[in-house]
């Protein structure tokens, strides 16, 4: 019923683009406020959800910060401190990330090897995986029990870690270009992929030669690009969370980590809030000012008529290819890498033991999951906070699905409704998980013990991203289709099944493996609303990971690959369900 | 004066231009003609600078210009798809060769004006490329390329990406411009009605050689092979045999015996390439050539006439489809294309 009236609603739009809706003889106005009615009806779960979980939680925050209660003296300081390192670290972080993902993008933009869509893989996937599994791999790799900390070590014998990675600026930064390299790439890496090399030929014809070639017009030309894919890489940076508290520490607290410490720690949630809204608002102006920048970019990059793709001949650019391969593959591949294999190898003392120490392959690790220790960081098994992960990630897919669908099929027959609307779904992107967090808990402090909260947190996040991937494949079915089932005899409903159901069932695939890896690998406002008696993974990894002890790091290991090895089936999974146009940046 | 010198060179293994010699003299429109992926391109791309031949010289006056950069030849390039700088204006487009001059600015904007004016687009300086046209962009091209007054002008098919009217009015534009500065020119493209229609001299380019070089009208009166006849749409090419030379030849197809002027040297039995042109033919009852009509579409001033061998001719008046006619080919309308 519904679906055959907003059908004709539909058509009758689609029929006369730009003309207002039919106003023919048949049209009473009550049929017109049924017909209003019909295409409320998608709206009105997302917008109460949207409105209960996500603005008015942020007003709270608002009315929390605005009692100006937090601006003593001394909170005012720790927030210009803390603002200062943010920007400080986000500002090296896009350098460094500037500095390996340019050679990148002319690496993947310009040259044609063997490899290059596995290293262009390998590259894209630490962007997917989450932050623990992230900050654990490195960990893995170069932590005090890490594989070079242990190998060096045993080499020279030492008695304590030689290299100091956890726990400094160098980490953070260097999670940071491992996550946001690929942005570089994939951006820069277009713009430079799409650069008509006839521009240049026509430059050098009219005299320009190779500075001034650089300089007058491919630099011109790459600008808008280069620079929205630095400003999108220093939003991620800004706004990151997870990687800071586990590799940084808490000495190194960014507005993000502080947020978390003041209303964890301290419980001090109108300092907590105070802190939101800067994050809110710098937020705000990065994605403002990225939103310019971005139309300017794809209009700066028409489709060239030859490809600037060729093999290394001159004996640099063999040079440069193949050392820039072995650094990018070494660079990705060793914290990926180290991360599973640390988690079955017995390289020092286990739990209770002395003296001699056992080297070797283990799945101890793993099998002490299943076990509830006494002194142990819960009441139960680590193995329950798998159970809970998965657990929530089913409700995350259910909520985001039934929430989403009704939304993105509304919004792929646009009418002036569903663009007043469409802005309002995307907003709780630009609120970080963290903030997000703090607005469940000083909305519903009292409630926070339903394990509830941690679902609902998580579908706030994913939802944007299901709506997304649902709208561009329900959008491309033309009404024709329906119409030629509808003539040929199938109902509304069958047709529904027989046309639009095959083409959007790959994507509706898609957006609920995307939700499920959200939800398994979030974290950050994960740690701020879960209960300790209903950890999930990444929440259990985070403290065993902070826990001294050979077995709790082996374990944080184990966890930590399990996880990594979900998400990434489901990045996979993802990648080849994708609809194209869908999930760009 | 540009001299080109047994140029050589190969596409992935496969050889696609050798030994291509032409020289452009002062002032002249050259057009080579030929199909896609004859190496045209290639060719005008090697001229530029942008490519390197395997072996053979460009020269210019008598100079190699092998360690000549692209950019210092001065040689003005126009692309199909225009190539104009999407982040500077329509005046910054042109102005770009004269700055690379590092000419002062008042000589400069004075330039610009005149290139503009003279692609009538004078009041467009401001505008933005991408905003324009595809005839307009064009014109920014052609005026970008002449501003910084180049020794010589190459156009890669330009026309290409046009619609039919206006790519005549361009031509049009274009060759009055080209007279007007002086510049010689090289004008590659696969369309022989723009070529026709711009050069001076045709250069016909096929498997990798120049097969024919002339002016317009000698080309088409004497395309000169099978595959230039063909390419250049003249007529009907139909193989026959020899069976008379006595100063004129006799020529016996399956549809009839013609005589024709020829000034090769063939042996009685020898097959010959016979290029039948479709006009000048009319109906005759001792016509010297049998057929069916097959086929009879109006075309405004005559009828196009297709017979059952796959012939077609062009006559003033409409046979019945089904008829058997004969025609009479005059000597004028044959050609021998040995």
């Amino acid at each position: 019923m519904n679906e055959s009236a907003n059908e004709r609603v539909s058509e009758s739009a689609n029929q006369r683009p730009g003309n207002p809706p039919n106003r023919s003889s048949a049209d009473s106005p009550n049929r017109r406020i049924v017909d209003s009615l019909i295409r409320l009806a998608p709206w009105l779960g997302v917008s109460a959800f949207l409105g209960v979980f996500f603005f008015y939680p942020i007003a709270r925050i608002l009315a929390l910060s605005l009692d100006l209660s937090a601006l003593t003296a001394d909170n005012f300081a720790l927030t210009f401190s803390v603002l200062r390192f943010t920007f400080y670290q986000a500002f090296l972080s896009t350098l460094l990330t500037l500095a390996l993902g340019l050679p990148a993008a002319f690496l993947f933009a310009r040259f044609d090897f063997r490899g290059k869509a596995f290293l262009r893989t390998l590259t894209a996937i630490p962007f997917m995986l989450p932050t623990v599994v992230v900050a654990a791999g490195f960990n893995a790799w170069l932590g005090p029990r890490g594989w070079l900390n242990l190998a060096l070590m045993r080499l020279f014998g030492l008695e304590s870690p030689p290299v100091i990675f956890v726990g400094t600026l160098g980490a953070i930064l260097l999670a940071h270009v491992f996550y946001n390299t690929t942005i570089v790439v994939r951006m820069a890496g277009n713009a430079l992929a799409h650069l008509d090399p006839r521009l240049d030929q026509a430059a050098r014809s009219l005299g320009a030669d190779p500075p001034r070639l650089f300089w007058r017009v491919t630099l011109p030309l790459l600008r808008p690009s280069l620079l929205a894919a630095a400003l999108l890489v220093f939003l991620f940076d800004f706004t990151s969370f997870g990687v800071v508290l586990l590799l940084g520490g808490s000495r190194f607290a960014t507005l993000e980590v502080e947020t978390y410490l003041q209303a964890v720690r301290f419980f001090n949630l109108p300092l907590a809030a105070w802190l939101s809204l800067i994050q809110l608002l710098c937020t705000l102006v990065f994605s403002i000012l990225y939103s310019r920048l971005v139309p300017r970019a794809a209009a700066s990059a028409p489709r060239p008529a030859v490809s600037n793709l060729r093999r290394a001949r001159a004996w640099s650019q063999r040079l440069f290819v193949s050392s820039f391969c072995v650094l990018l593959f070494a660079f990705y591949f060793l914290p990926l890498a180290s991360l599973p294999f640390r988690s079955v190898a017995r390289l020092e003392a286990d739990l209770g033991q002395r003296g001699q120490i056992h080297y070797g392959l283990t799945a101890n690790y793993y099998t002490e999951l299943f076990v509830n220790r006494t002194g142990s960081l819960f009441y139960v098994p680590p193995v329950r906070a798998l159970g809970n992960s998965l657990g929530y990630a089913a409700l995350t897919v259910i909520l985001s699905l039934a929430l989403g669908f009704p939304a993105a099929a509304a919004l792929a027959r646009p009418r002036r409704l569903e663009r007043i609307l469409d802005p309002f779904l995307m907003l709780p992107l630009g609120a970080s998980a963290v903030t997000l967090g703090l607005g469940f808990i000083v909305s519903f402090g009292r409630m926070l013990a339903s394990p509830w909260m941690v679902p609902l947190a998580h579908t706030l996040i994913a939802l944007p991203f299901v709506i997304r991937s649902l709208q561009p494949a329900l959008a491309s079915i033309p009404d024709r289709l329906r119409q030629a089932a509808g003539s040929l005899g199938a109902s509304p409903v069958r047709a529904w099944f027989a046309v639009d159901w095959p083409i959007v069932r790959r994507a509706t695939l898609a957006a609920a493996v995307f939700a499920f890896t959200v939800s398994l690998g979030e974290f950050g406002a994960t740690a701020l609303v879960s209960r300790p008696e209903y950890p999930t993974l990444p929440v259990a990894i985070y403290r065993f990971l902070s826990q001294p002890g050979g077995l709790n790091y082996g374990q944080a290991m184990a966890m930590a690959t399990v996880l990594m090895l979900v998400c990434g089936a489901g990045i996979l999974l993802i990648e080849k369900l994708r609809f194209p146009g869908a999930g760009e940046f | 004066m540009l001299e080109l010198l047994d140029i050589h060179k190969s596409y992935e293994g496969q050889p696609l231009l050798t030994g291509i010699s032409f020289t452009v003299a002062a002032g002249e429109t050259v057009c080579l003609l030929g199909a896609s992926g004859s190496g045209k391109s290639t060719l005008l791309r090697i001229i530029a600078g942008l490519e390197m031949p395997e072996q053979g010289q460009v020269c210019w006056d008598g100079e190699d210009l092998a360690s000549l950069p692209v950019h210092r030849r001065n040689f003005g390039l126009v692309f199909q798809d225009y190539a104009l700088f999407p982040h500077l204006t329509v005046a910054g487009n042109v102005a770009f060769g004269l700055k690379m001059q590092n000419l002062p600015q008042a000589e400069i904007n004075a330039r610009v004006a005149d290139s503009l004016e003279q692609v009538n687009l004078a009041s467009f300086a401001s505008r933005r490329v991408t905003d324009l046209s595809g005839g307009e962009q064009q014109r920014v091209a052609l005026a970008r390329a002449l501003a910084p007054g180049p020794r010589l002008l190459m156009f890669d098919e330009p026309l290409g990406a046009l619609d039919r009217t206006l790519k005549e009015e361009l031509l049009d534009e274009l060759r009055r411009i080209l007279h007007a500065a002086g510049v010689p020119a090289i004008y590659v493209t696969h369309d022989q009605e723009e070529a026709s229609a711009v050069a001076d001299r045709l250069l016909l380019l096929h498997t990798g050689r120049i097969v024919r070089d002339g002016t317009p009208a000698e080309v088409w009166r004497a395309p000169g092979s099978a595959w230039a006849a063909r390419f250049l749409g003249l007529g009907n090419i139909v193989e026959g045999v020899v069976t008379l030379n006595v100063g004129r030849l006799n020529v016996k197809i399956q549809a009839g015996v013609f005589g024709l002027d020829c000034g090769h040297a063939h042996q009685v039995g020898e097959k010959v390439n016979l290029l039948l042109r479709p006009s000048g033919v009319s109906i005759a009852a001792d016509g010297n050539l049998r057929g069916r009509v097959a086929d009879v579409l109006f075309q405004k001033s005559y009828y196009r006439v297709t017979l059952e061998n796959g012939l077609v001719f062009h006559l003033p008046e409409a046979p019945q489809v089904g008829a058997r006619i004969r025609l009479r080919v005059p000597v004028s309308a044959v050609e021998c294309l040995a």
